[in-house]
């Protein structure tokens, strides 16, 4: 490994008694082991830590665990004027105190190795740092860890925190119209969830289906928006295309457009009574097209235009990798002979689908999420009657978006979710492991 | 000679299909365009362009009482502002932690960073509404500017990382020699190498804010308060169908500033897809 070392390296300390003595200062009380090390504002700022720390947790941690174990026991009733528990509210209150515990827990522990660490290097002879000294060393020798604290913080409350409540949450029960708080208790169900959803015919019917078509969905968009953008990369770099700058320029406008807008304007375009699309088609003679309104339609539709949104990004990337393909590599297929399309088949294909692979799976696991395309253009209309709050082109992720938001089934969604992360997840670490950067990066450098 | 008719074939071909294909990407853009300078609500029209032109979209996008139009755009820009700059720092401050030091639980960072990734964003919506409530944040933009940057070294983080791992380490060795610290080192050699890598990522944070109305709908409650996208999609998008042009001008305004913002600086895009790209 070629990895920057510290220039100080700091030998392992001996086991000592007054390490051991500052450490066990330090297990007592954070920060006493600090002070018994002559170190005084580190010693003074644990102290302080310690204070603020015990009576907030001595009065919260109880009930944290009381809540998340039980969801809350006593029920609103109003006639009695009993406000009663918030399950949801519990859990989530219940879920930062923990948090806030194992974080303290953590500086408990460095507390107490940093006492032992100093107290035997003062034993040994050395001086103690000064508190000056260790910030530079931390500078010096902590610095990706000590930075990383504030965005891990930041990450832990506002990602992980809220996505364990959501994976918590696919055990319980919550859910209209029964459960839903304030005005009715949350318990926790184990599995029943994940096992109506696939037995409970309502439910399972539903599941299948979006499924299926959220697979199709992310072959189909993927497929169609890479060799697209593999055809138009591989006309505009043509050797004898003249203005290749200003083809290049106009087609990426899509990319350069927000799908926000260009999705809702294209709801329009295609609205099957007033869109100039259908008035130009009947210009020719032809019916009008229920682009958005039937079932197969709407499909074929997304996918025409999840094309129109993707093509320029697959285009700019092949582009890219084409460029990078030397050119000998075509001149000796030229004086074997070949002709066009072998030189593409055995020269061209091969390089780009090397280069391209991990986009290319990248952008399935996306397309499997891809919100934005579905929601903005159909919401995943036309509604199928025997759906569950479904319509034909929804994908999972925009049946939980329906799920969450407008029908409060919490727990379906929470389960559907769930599901959703391990099918993207899979793919991607599936991917991930293919990729040589990551097992090989230190020896790229 | 028969060579040079298929070559002749092949550019006619070509040529043909890049005008379609042109025809394809303008044709949407250039018809809200016309539309938005339309008289009248409707969304039917019978000529392409339109027989007079008119501003009074425009206009009563700025004056209505019910749009708020130019306060909605500077919230956002201010919100846009602040995620850009803050987003931006952490996300590359995060890349070059991962990209420079081996620590302990180094990978397991890596592998946390890659997995958070792959949850659908909004699975974290009600707990983060519960969250925002409880610390008073709702209908704030504070809320926003927190979420979206602390948000974003997940999405940027290996991105930058690949960036900053194809700058020769032996550049930093240098400098360390000569005495700089972490800190120098950030800002004096790795940001100035990153430039491209700067730019995509600012871009990619500044446009966040405009576009996003998921998450922006459910802090913003009151109207003074809302997003262009929030704004856009509440007010404009249910009546889209009995006011259209007003749905395009609207449309327009967003989409252009954004657009030609992209189109200027479409090089550091391509830079900062195909670097992302090759590294993973």
């Amino acid at each position: 490994m070629m990895s920057y070392q510290p220039a100080v390296q700091t030998e392992k300390p001996q086991a000592s008694a007054r390490g051991r003595m500052a450490a066990l200062l330090s297990l007592l009380c954070a920060g006493l082991g600090q002070l018994y090390n002559r170190q005084w504002i580190k010693g003074l700022i644990l102290l302080a830590v310690e204070a603020a720390a015990v009576p907030f947790f001595a009065s919260k941690l109880g009930h944290a665990v009381w809540g998340i174990w039980t969801l809350g026991e006593t029920k609103r009733n109003i006639g009695k004027k009993i406000m009663g528990d918030n399950s949801t509210i519990l859990l989530i209150d219940g879920l930062i105190v923990l948090l806030l515990f194992a974080l303290f827990l953590l500086v408990y522990v460095l507390n107490i190795k940093d006492a032992y660490k100093v107290g035997s290097q003062i034993e040994a002879g050395r001086k103690p740092n000064s508190f000056i000294q260790s910030l530079a060393y931390i500078r010096d020798n902590k610095f990706a860890e000590a930075f990383l604290v504030i965005p891990g913080i930041g990450v832990l409350f506002l990602t992980v925190m809220p996505i364990i409540f959501m994976i918590m949450l696919a055990f319980t029960n919550f859910s209209a119209p029964n459960h839903l708080p304030p005005a009715s208790l949350v318990d926790w169900v184990g599995f029943d969830t994940f096992k109506k959803l696939v037995t409970l015919k309502t439910w399972s019917h539903t599941f299948y289906g979006v499924f299926i078509w959220t697979i199709i969905w992310a072959v189909l968009s993927t497929v169609t928006t890479y060799f697209g953008g593999f055809l138009v990369a591989l006309i505009i770099q043509q050797s004898d295309i003249k203005l290749k700058g200003l083809w290049r320029t106009i087609l990426i406008l899509p990319y350069a457009i927000p799908q926000m807008i260009s999705l809702l304007v294209m709801r329009n375009l295609f609205n099957g009574q007033f869109g100039p699309i259908n008035q130009y088609l009947g210009y020719f003679g032809l019916g009008r097209v229920p682009w958005l309104t039937d079932p197969m339609w709407a499909k074929a539709t997304v996918i025409i235009v999840n094309m129109w949104v993707g093509i320029p990004v697959s285009m700019l990337l092949i582009m890219g990798i084409l460029t990078t393909i030397p050119k000998d590599m075509y001149e000796a297929a030229e004086v074997d002979g070949a002709s066009m399309w072998q030189k593409f088949r055995i020269v061209t294909l091969p390089m780009v689908l090397f280069s391209t692979g991990p986009i290319l799976i990248t952008q399935f696991a996306g397309n499997i999420n891809n919100f934005n395309a579905i929601f903005l253009l159909t919401d995943g209309n036309p509604v199928k009657g025997d759906y569950q709050y479904a319509g034909a082109t929804d994908l999972l992720v925009t049946w939980l978006y329906k799920l969450t938001l407008n029908q409060n089934q919490y727990a379906f969604a929470s389960a559907i979710g769930i599901i959703i992360f391990i099918l993207v997840a899979s793919i991607s670490i599936y991917n991930y492991r293919r990729t040589r950067s990551f097992r090989e990066e230190d020896m790229i450098q | 000679m028969n060579r040079k008719t298929s070559k002749v074939f092949r550019l006619a071909f070509s040529y043909l299909f890049l005008a379609i294909a042109c025809v394809c990407v303008l044709y949407p853009s250039i018809w809200v365009i016309l539309a938005s300078f339309r008289p009248g609500k409707s969304l039917y029209s019978k000529t392409l362009i339109p027989e007079k032109f008119t501003l009074d979209h425009y206009r009563e996008l700025f004056t209505s009482k019910s749009f708020l139009f130019a306060d909605w755009y500077m919230n956002t820009l201010k919100i846009a502002l602040m995620t850009m700059v803050l987003g931006t720092l952490l996300v590359l401050l995060t890349g070059y932690a991962v990209s420079r030091f081996r620590f302990k639980g180094r990978q397991n960072v890596l592998s946390v960073v890659l997995v958070l990734g792959m949850f659908p964003g909004f699975m974290s919506l009600i707990a983060l509404y519960i969250l925002l409530k409880s610390l008073n944040l709702m209908d704030t933009h504070f809320a926003l500017v927190l979420v979206y940057s602390m948000g974003a070294p997940i999405m940027g983080a290996f991105l930058a990382k690949g960036f900053f791992d194809t700058i020769p380490r032996s550049l930093d060795e240098a400098a360390r020699i000569d005495g700089a610290n972490n800190v120098t080192i950030f800002f004096r050699i790795m940001l100035p190498l990153s430039k491209p890598m700067l730019a995509y990522l600012a871009l990619t944070q500044f446009v966040g804010p405009w576009v996003d109305f998921i998450f922006a709908k459910m802090v913003l409650r009151t109207r003074e308060n809302f997003t262009v996208a929030v704004g856009l999609y509440e007010q404009i998008s249910s009546m889209q169908n009995s006011n259209f042009t007003l749905f395009a001008a609207a449309s327009v305004l967003i989409a252009a500033p954004i657009a030609i913002l992209f189109m200027f600086m479409q090089r550091f895009f391509v830079d900062g897809l195909t670097a992302g790209a090759s590294k993973g």
